[in-house]
């Protein structure tokens, strides 16, 4: 017990805690988005965010041709290998979300079988993916070259501003409220919101099924490639088995703030990126996912449906 | 005709409809002989196929066939009777193998006394996580059980008592009962152990199912709201059903505790629960004889390939995305026979 931590570091945990819990919000989105369509849990999506991690790291030694930090890049040489590295990445994970649905998720759909065997093929499929990462990667981690200097801004009320946490916690944003507003204003996003409210009748208005679906894969795919690479560019090394503690606490952080619900997911992101740092500190790394339980239970004790949750017929996307 | 259309289940139970008592009687005791002789079925030339590269046929039988089957049974009741998704029924099997290390090692009771009290911890701990949890519905059910599950690993790995990363060695093997040793070289007798141990456990959930209780948690899977309405206590049948289950992980922990003598937290992970819910979904959901074969199955089928050692996960996954996409009732799925059932009149049996 160290909650002196807790005054001294405040800022600095805050920081640190909403570039990792902005990264849970976009894994999380993987969960929440097709949890509001299909009512099932995506657990494939940890492995697409692997998939996502390995495509960076792919890219950057690729780009850069090392895998050491010896020469950081500079100017347009660093923004273009950066908007490649994350455009790949979140195709790379789009590609593998829209694979994952063909195979685990749409013949199953289309017989109308119980929610169990949906289940244990997304699970067969996640286990196929991380398998297929370890014996290509021989079970090693694989490290990102390091791309940029991770200068400090200075000091801002005692938090350290670095350039890596700061370029997170902006873009994540950015990229939050463009699919906030898709699905909200697109017309694409109206057939989303409207399958989930209702396979039926969404079907009855003309929206293609598949396609609507395919397309709510894609995009939770989309967003948890980009956390992938942020991950990548704070972290830096990843590892075959990287997505389970990661796709564990994000989708612990749909359910916190109401699964199938886009908002949800983002305060529910990030209360648990805070709620850990925290922890963390103040009880010791290896105690966070206990404390992250525990809060998660008694949340859902006083609200049942998360903090955002809705009742299930009204939940909307 | 297609293959999905194929169920044996249907076809077995029609054929036992038929039989009349004495020889059911006869049909059971012959199965029970002939699972009892399996562990020398390797002991000749054109059986050693069945053999595995790397532990001994036997060994296998027990581990992790025979406790695959029984911790399938128990968590079959939670998922596959009351319809509740428990993704961290590993916890059970943890709390049983822990209580039997440390009671072990610290004290003089032996297997047979550990054993009540792990199934007791067990099942105050389904009591305990099922009061605030079992109001909650299907997915948060199924990500806070999946939680305890990582909690219970964790606090093993961060606590003394437990021994840490290292584990807890040096546990004692069961006493004998009369001429049956319970020693290294004695997978048969654990052999038989396991097997009775599972022919209980089916007894019991053949009772239950045709009982108050057994109704209730069918009615609790069809549908929940429905059950409450017709004055079923659904809070308390669901944590019947829990501790009931966590009862029999309990149980099989002590007992591989027991077995394999060293224990340590690496041996309890997520993949474990998601092993035994492949059972349960592969062989055919709330479908006892479907658990059986689907734990034999998945649990034979990983050690039998084990020379492809690199890739026998990936065949494995593979493997289940396939059998599921085939065949998404299980091999020997439940439905169809309660439609029979609901179309010729038969009466419940």
């Amino acid at each position: 017990m160290n909650f002196s931590v807790l005054t001294s570091q405040f800022w600095s945990l805050c920081l640190s805690g909403l570039s990792l819990g902005l990264i849970y919000v976009l894994i999380s989105l993987g969960y929440t988005m097709v949890y509001g369509v299909l009512r099932l849990i995506n657990f494939a999506n940890s492995e697409i965010f692997m998939v996502g991690t390995f495509a960076t790291v792919w890219v950057e030694t690729g780009l850069t041709g090392h895998t050491s930090n010896s020469n950081p890049l500079h100017g347009f040489q660093l923004v273009y290998t950066l908007l490649f590295a994350l455009v790949v990445s979140m195709l790379a994970s789009g590609l593998t979300a829209i694979a994952v649905e063909f195979l685990a998720y749409r013949r199953l759909r289309a017989r109308g079988t119980n929610r169990l065997a949906s289940l244990i093929s997304a699970i067969g499929m996640s286990i196929i993916l991380s398998e297929s990462a370890r014996i290509l990667t021989h079970s090693r981690p694989q490290a990102s070259p390091r791309l940029m200097e991770k200068t400090s801004f200075g000091h801002i009320a005692g938090a350290n501003f670095r350039i890596d946490t700061v370029l997170v916690v902006i873009s994540a944003l950015l990229m939050f409220f463009a699919l906030d507003r898709f699905v909200n204003k697109s017309r694409l996003g109206k057939a989303i919101r409207a399958v989930s409210m209702s396979e039926e009748n969404a079907k009855l208005m003309g929206i293609n099924l598949n396609r609507v679906i395919s397309v709510t894969f894609l995009i939770g795919g989309l967003m948890t490639g980009a956390a992938a690479f942020f991950f990548m560019t704070v972290y830096e090394t990843t590892k075959f088995n990287v997505g389970f503690n990661l796709g564990l606490a994000a989708f612990t952080a749909a359910v916190l703030g109401g699964i199938g619900n886009l908002r949800g997911a983002f305060f529910g992101g990030i209360a648990l990126g805070l709620l850990e740092t925290m922890s963390a500190a103040v009880l010791g790394s290896q105690w966070k996912s206990v404390t992250v339980f525990v809060v998660l239970v008694l949340v859902l004790l006083v609200r049942p449906n998360g903090i955002f949750g809705e009742a299930i017929q009204q939940t909307r996307v | 005709m297609k293959l999905t259309d194929i169920n044996l289940r249907d076809k077995g139970a029609a054929i036992w409809e038929g039989w009349d008592r004495p020889r059911r009687t006869i049909f059971v005791i012959a199965l029970i002989a002939l699972v009892g002789i399996m562990p020398f079925a390797g002991n000749f030339s054109f059986t050693s196929i069945l053999d595995t590269p790397i532990s001994s046929y036997q060994d296998v039988l027990v581990y992790p066939i025979g406790m695959f089957v029984l911790m399938g049974l128990g968590l079959n009741i939670v998922v596959g009777k009351s319809g509740l998704l428990d993704l961290g029924y590993v916890a059970f099997f943890a709390i049983g193998a822990y209580t039997m290390a440390i009671l072990s090692t610290r004290t003089h009771l032996n297997a047979w006394e550990i054993l009540p009290i792990g199934m007791g911890l067990a099942m105050l701990s389904g009591v305990l996580l099922g009061l605030p949890t079992l109001r909650l519905r299907g997915d948060y059910l199924a990500i806070v059980t999946l939680g305890f599950g990582e909690i219970v690993r964790i606090v093993t790995l961060n606590i003394s008592v437990t021994g840490g990363t290292n584990g807890i060695a040096r546990i004692p093997n069961p006493p004998a009962i009369g001429p049956l040793k319970f020693g290294l070289m004695n997978s048969v007798n654990f052999f038989w152990l396991v097997f009775a141990m599972i022919l209980l456990v089916i007894w019991m959930i053949r009772r239950l199912s045709v009982r108050r209780p057994g109704r209730a948690w069918e009615a609790i899977r069809q549908d929940e709201d429905v059950a409450m309405l017709m004055g079923v206590p659904t809070l308390r049948y669901k944590i019947w059903s829990f501790s009931i289950g966590a009862a029999v992980g309990g149980a099989a922990g002590v007992i591989y505790a027991s077995k394999v003598m060293v224990i340590a937290p690496q041996m309890f992970t997520f993949n474990v629960s998601v092993l035994i819910l492949s059972c349960i979904v592969f062989g055919g959901m709330g479908n006892m004889w479907g658990v059986v074969f689907g734990g034999v199955i998945l649990a034979y089928l990983p050690e039998r390939i084990r020379f492809i050692t690199d890739a026998r996960q990936l065949v494995y996954g593979i493997v289940l995305v396939v059998i599921m996409n085939v065949r998404p009732d299980g091999l020997l799925p439940r439905k169809k026979r309660e439609k029979i059932k609901a179309k010729t009149g038969a009466k419940n049996v």
